[in-house]
């Protein structure tokens, strides 16, 4: 796929609460075709100490108001600048960068879907692309507390939404992988991305029941499209680039 | 019209905008972003007689005005270079050098007589200055004699281009370079990156899995400027500057300070296209001070 380097246009900046946003861009020209599970990389001016671009995940593109959404996290100087970024301004990004979420070798009839915290991002676009082919999708979104669980409506117009809080501010407490749901229905095919402890549970609970799963990864990256060799990590195959050979992988390719 | 043209020893480049290894991939990173073929040269990926896989993660740290990295090198070896990726090189119409590493000398004389084999890379940087490998790398290019050793056995075996790229983690590169050059080097690319660390204060630890690292960017600019402007009255051979250029101005300072040529690197990260931006920034500033060529401009500081 092709990929760009382009000003885009900010149409709305949503505030979800003090630690998370929205950021909506548009173009003139129509935007290019983007798959689910790949990301862009943001230049942040006016920042003195963010040198590099930050890889974001494309949380959702809506092709018929050409706008492509970032959910983001402010985590540092970075996203702080960029939270701070107004509907008018412009924003410079590459994209669309890395690999997509696939589908198994056969039907699946049940999937699901488990994100946690800012790592839920690239699962709207997934769920709502397997939700226009038919498919039946669970969402199981977790967090520490209430305010970290994010675009739950968005997330029901394209499954059954369930949720767990690590201090039981909302659905179950505990962990995703502690939820009821995961011992009451029979998925068969599981894909994930949030905090990497979280994705090692998902994915041993893949591993144990034999389900198709796919992990999304997030590492630090320089570049984003596979020229500096940065963001490595460890498959059956040797070191290969989180941003160009994923950042999905398959669990059966991971060294975990 | 200005004259971009610049000789480099056996070669000439057909403008003075190169990409340094390690941050241009093989150029088809960058295919989508420009016409590759506009710069006057790509150093590609350091190559290693055998297949390496680098450093563990992390290997980066991002560090004000720059970057740490310690990627170690990560290639598949020089065999597989010339099989499957200089096949797809034949096309780029700008002069391709390959950067060879090693941890024996043995091995960058046998990776250099492979690569003098391919008709279309008319020269390579030999990297006796990579900080991020055990063996070898930096290690050769940190003293005189064995920095000389290096080029003198590969200079047997190697007929084309060679040009030696310095680490500026020396006590004086100026001596590193007359050495180099003593043994036959056709030019001298500067700087490597300079060896670094980064820690994290909360978990007390290291931030890269080997403790230090190569700095790179903008926060090395200065120290960079310095060493091409020392090495370049030091020797008699043409030298490349690079080291946290990120636009034309920055280029025009390296070549004032007696570069030949430049390499762009870690700039290419942030926006790809940067090596046409400087190359156009270069010919605008001639045409701005009446200059028909730019071998006018190097070494031309006013001290």
């Amino acid at each position: 796929m092709k990929k760009f380097m382009s000003d885009l246009l900010i149409s709305e900046m949503i505030r979800l609460n003090e630690q998370y946003f929205i950021i909506k861009l548009t173009a003139e020209d129509k935007l290019p075709e983007m798959l689910p599970g790949q990301f862009a990389e943001i230049k942040v001016e006016d920042s003195p100490s963010t040198f590099l671009r930050r890889p974001i995940s494309i949380n959702f593109v809506d092709y018929e108001r050409n706008e492509l959404w970032l959910l983001i996290q402010i985590v540092g100087a970075g996203t702080l600048k960029l939270s701070q970024l107004r509907a008018g301004d412009s924003l410079n990004l590459i994209y669309p960068l890395g690999n997509t979420f696939s589908l198994p070798d056969f039907k699946p009839s049940d999937i699901l879907l488990v994100g946690g915290g800012v790592g839920i991002a690239p699962l709207l676009f997934w769920g709502a692309k397997l939700a226009s082919e038919g498919y039946t999708c669970t969402f199981l979104l977790g967090g520490r507390s209430e305010s970290n669980l994010l675009m739950l409506d968005e997330f029901k117009r394209y499954g059954t939404v369930v949720v767990t809080t690590e201090d039981g501010s909302s659905g179950e407490k505990g962990y995703v992988t502690d939820h009821s749901i995961l011992k009451t229905k029979q998925f068969d095919a599981v894909y994930t991305c949030g905090p990497t402890p979280m994705m090692k549970a998902v994915a041993a609970y893949a591993a144990k029941n034999k389900l198709f799963c796919e992990v999304s990864l997030e590492n630090t990256m320089a570049c984003g499209f596979g020229a500096c060799l940065c963001c490595v990590t460890d498959t059956t195959d040797g070191h290969l680039c989180v941003c160009t050979e994923g950042p999905v992988f398959p669990i059966t390719k991971l060294k975990w | 019209m200005v004259d971009l043209r610049v000789n480099l020893g056996k070669i000439q480049l057909k403008n003075p905008v190169m990409t340094a290894s390690g941050t241009f991939g093989y150029g088809t990173e960058y295919y989508d972003f420009f016409d590759v073929s506009r710069i006057g040269g790509i150093v590609v990926k350091g190559t290693t007689l055998r297949d390496r896989q680098g450093n563990a993660y992390p290997r980066m740290a991002e560090t004000p005005s720059g970057m740490l990295n310690a990627v170690g090198l990560q290639n598949k070896g020089v065999e597989y270079f010339a099989e499957n990726i200089y096949p797809t090189l034949l096309d780029l119409n700008t002069s391709i050098f390959v950067n060879i590493s090693g941890s024996t000398v043995e091995e960058y004389v046998e990776t250099a007589a492979i690569i003098n084999e391919l008709d279309h890379i008319p020269g390579i940087e030999l990297n006796i200055s990579c900080p991020n490998v055990k063996e070898g790398g930096m290690t050769f290019g940190t003293s005189c004699p064995s920095a000389a050793q290096a080029v003198k056995e590969v200079r047997r075996v190697y007929g084309k281009e060679l040009m030696v790229k310095l680490s500026p983690n020396v006590t004086s590169i100026s001596e590193i370079a007359k050495a180099v050059e003593g043994e036959g080097a056709d030019s001298i690319s500067l700087i490597n990156t300079l060896l670094g660390m980064a820690i994290h204060a909360e978990t007390r630890k290291p931030v890269l899995s080997t403790v230090t690292g190569g700095l790179s960017g903008p926060a090395v600019k200065p120290v960079a400027l310095r060493m091409v402007w020392e090495v370049s009255k030091s020797v008699g051979i043409p030298v490349v500057g690079m080291g946290g250029i990120i636009n034309a101005t920055d280029a025009i300072e390296f070549l004032l300070a007696g570069a030949t040529a430049i390499q762009i690197g870690t700039a290419n990260f942030i926006d790809p296209t940067t090596p046409v931006k400087v190359l156009e920034g270069i010919e605008d500033y001639l045409l701005r001070h009446k200059m028909n060529s730019v071998s006018e401009l190097i070494g031309a500081l006013e001290v």
